[in-house]
């Protein structure tokens, strides 16, 4: 303690600060990846985590324009909102945006539903595995955070899939310091998780500093919802009102925008990302565990999914 | 009870100082098995307010139903499936939680067989140690390894946290005993500063607030200890290097919006230490040209000076070669230029070392190809004693090494620069990372 220096620090200064060291972290490695990586493709799914993601991509190439292309794995259950978002966000930023549907997989019998409006998110891994098979591309950046989810917490940052896309918890390379191992052999390729390091409250002070904009179903606004136990569902055409179901209409938001038929906004009035962030910081519910109709099934359910190749 | 003659912290600690110049920590948690770490993160994570209901809610049913008293935290830590049917910790995960004074990034090693790559791994970035003894047991091998691999990573910020105080009544010539085996041991290895912190995590005493109910101890909680010690940024002080990652070449067509779509070529990469100002004249290594430095940039926010840890990029006032791999210096304290590295090395992988073998060293920006000259002796991590000329290496050994190198590194010691005195290496048939290096 020797060296301490003696000049007391007020939190907002500390909060920038770490804003900054996340900041640095994310471009390092997208640097990384750019430099070592033959054909890297950023997901870009419209939700805020990938937007923050976009954005870091925008810093890391800058004053050179984003020099990968964006994938986006549309499971045809999206907000039209979202879809618009995303590709006012690819012209923004003069990036190709490939789409490629599980709609498409569904056709060609590669993804068979249990029943027509079973969740199509699981599925997604099926398509983006057929998506980068397709593109060649050896290395995915996602905006995927290890405070997400228990599995996640275990996940690298720069994680190595094989040809099924497989996670393999227990054969995982180390990492140590800033020294990324980007190799990967012929058929296999990359996921990297620039904000791994990142939790919610991060990414909503960060969206707020940088003044990221985003899709306005993540502040809150009116909508028909129903109550299923603590989880509010949202009444659309996927997700219709059932037979003694009340229907309600609140002020809510999406904590997170996934496909339709898996996400649920909670009851709020935040309106803005100085209201969310307030509200997040004094949240009791965790991401996923207000919010996801997914994860439950078990305790493993990501884990699961992420073996099979879901990120 | 007086101030043990190592730790000079307990009588000094002041909680009115703040952290300085930094809102984020990173610390790793070791010990062994049964001494209280998973429970000690999780009493952290919980007295912050870092538990969320539904996780909580999720842990209490599996305790429940497992019949057990009491929470079992380490269910909010072991995450994966094998884990939890085994009982076991597989690998380093990384946890998160914030005070209003700072925000932590916890490495939790664990405990286990493989603990050596485990700890060395997680240890690479972390600011802090905190070493967990079981106050009934006392300083064992395992601690003492564990203090070998955080002074052989750097760490100079440890913890002595003397964990099931309540079991041994609180009774101060315990924890004391505790305190001098540790700092006897610790002493021997070199330079570090030590907190020793009696404490309970099962009751959660000196955790996250400080128990005013044990008159003898003085010294801070774990928590206000981890809010006030000093993250790592003496990166500042050290002199400059800045290993460049990619060239960024603006030609007419590829500028960013809003950027100007006139010709730029800049350098992109992260300050590893030292600062970079505008108008400073910097060296390229291994050419060792010279240029000034004319523009810094992090996309479209001009600095006038940056330092450690910002990811910027620099243009020069002179058209000079320089590709990613190479690094800048400032002029007067050059990195060294070597062919050879001598360094303290541990093996990662279950696949043992190819003695003759080729493998792959990456080192900042720069991969070069690299062979083993010479392994000349082998740590036994348990005694510290050196086992002379080894033929291999196997997982979790620690050896001092020298490589030769194909191309040249642009390298510091890794105790005056753990970003350019650190390597891994990786096998170019695996493409496996399978050792991690500090240069001496």
């Amino acid at each position: 303690m020797n060296e301490q220096v003696n000049t007391p620090v007020n939190q907002t200064h500390a909060a920038a600060d770490h804003l900054d060291l996340l900041e640095a972290e994310a471009l390092f490695i997208l640097r990384e990846v750019i430099a070592e990586c033959r054909h890297p493709v950023l997901l870009f799914s419209g939700g805020k985590d990938s937007a923050v993601l976009l954005h870091l991509a925008y810093k890391a190439f800058h004053p050179e324009r984003i020099g990968c292309a964006l994938l986006h794995i549309d499971t045809g259950h999206n907000y039209d909102e979202v879809i618009a978002y995303r590709d006012r966000m690819a012209e923004r930023y003069a990036c190709q945006l490939h789409v490629r549907s599980v709609e498409d997989s569904i056709r060609k019998g590669s993804v068979r539903l249990r029943h027509a409006l079973e969740s199509r998110n699981a599925y997604q891994s099926v398509t983006l595995m057929e998506a980068i098979a397709e593109f060649g591309f050896d290395a995915c950046l996602g905006g995927a955070r290890r405070d997400e989810e228990k599995a996640r917490a275990k996940e690298r940052i720069v994680s190595v899939r094989d040809e099924f896309g497989q996670w393999e918890p227990k054969n995982q390379r180390p990492e140590l310091w800033s020294l990324y191992n980007t190799r990967v052999a012929l058929g296999d390729h990359l996921r990297v998780f620039p904000i791994s390091n990142w939790t919610e409250l991060d990414v909503w002070q960060y969206i707020q500093r940088e003044d990221i904009e985003l899709p306005a179903l993540y502040f809150a606004h009116p909508r028909q919802v129903v109550r299923r136990g603590d989880i509010l569902v949202p009444v659309t055409h996927l997700t219709p009102a059932q037979a003694g179901d009340t229907v309600e209409t609140i002020s809510c938001r999406f904590r997170t925008v996934g496909d339709i038929s898996c996400t649920a906004p909670v009851a709020s009035s935040a309106g803005n990302v100085a209201d969310i962030i307030a509200e997040t910081a004094q949240c009791l519910l965790t991401e996923r565990g207000a919010t996801r109709l997914d994860d439950r099934a078990s305790d493993a359910a990501m884990e699961q999914r992420k073996k099979e190749g879901y990120f | 009870m007086n101030a043990p003659s190592y730790v000079t912290l307990e009588s000094q600690f002041d909680e009115t100082v703040q952290p300085a110049n930094s809102g984020l920590l990173r610390f790793i948690t070791a010990g062994s098995v049964d001494d209280g770490k998973s429970t000690l993160i999780g009493r952290l994570l919980y007295d912050t307010g870092n538990v969320a209901a539904d996780q909580l809610a999720a842990i209490q049913a599996t305790s429940q139903k497992r019949g057990l008293a009491a929470i079992d935290w380490s269910l909010l830590t072991d995450g994966l499936i094998a884990e939890r049917e085994q009982g076991i910790t597989i690998d380093v995960a990384y946890r998160y939680f914030a005070t209003s004074r700072r925000k932590f990034i916890i490495g939790d090693a664990p405990g286990h067989e493989q603990y050596t790559r485990n700890m060395v791994t997680a240890a690479s970035s972390a600011d802090s140690a905190i070493l967990l003894v079981d106050a009934r047991k006392g300083v064992t091998t395992q601690t003492r390894r564990h203090a070998y691999l955080a002074h052989l990573l750097g760490i100079r910020e440890l913890v002595l946290a003397v964990n099931k105080m309540d079991l041994v009544d609180w009774q101060p010539a315990v924890y004391q005993d505790i305190v001098d085996a540790f700092n006897a041991f610790v002493s021997a290895l070199g330079r570090h500063h030590v907190q020793a912190i009696p404490l309970s995590a099962l009751n959660g005493t000196n955790v996250a607030t400080r128990a005013e109910a044990i008159p003898w101890y003085h010294g801070p909680s774990l928590l206000e200890y981890l809010e006030a010690v000093p993250a790592r940024r003496d990166a500042e002080r050290a002199p400059l290097r800045l290993p460049v990652q990619r060239v960024v070449r603006v030609m007419l067509g590829n500028a960013a919006n809003g950027a100007s779509d006139t010709e730029f070529r800049g350098y992109q990469g992260t300050l590893a230490s030292g600062r970079l100002h505008i108008g400073d004249e910097i060296a390229v290594w291994p050419t060792g040209q010279r240029a000034r430095v004319k523009g810094l940039t992090v996309a479209e926010q001009s600095l006038a000076m940056a330092s450690a840890d910002h990811a910027v990029v620099v243009a020069l006032e002179s058209e000079i070669d320089i590709s990613r791999g190479d690094m800048l210096s400032n002029a007067i304290q050059p990195p060294r230029v070597v062919k050879t590295l001598t360094a303290d090395m541990c093996w990662l992988s279950e696949q043992p070392m190819q003695a003759r073998g080729k493998y792959l060293v990456k080192h900042t920006t720069r991969t070069v190809n690299a062979f083993f000259e010479e392994l000349s002796y082998r740590v036994d991590v348990n005694t510290l004693d050196h086992q002379a000329t080894p033929e291999t290496a196997v997982m979790n050994d620690i050896l001092r090494v020298k490589l030769k190198l194909q191309q040249p590194l642009l390298v510091d010691a890794y105790v005056d620069n753990r970003t350019t005195g650190s390597f891994i290496v990786i096998d170019p048939a695996s493409l496996h990372t399978v050792a991690a290096g500090v240069i001496i």
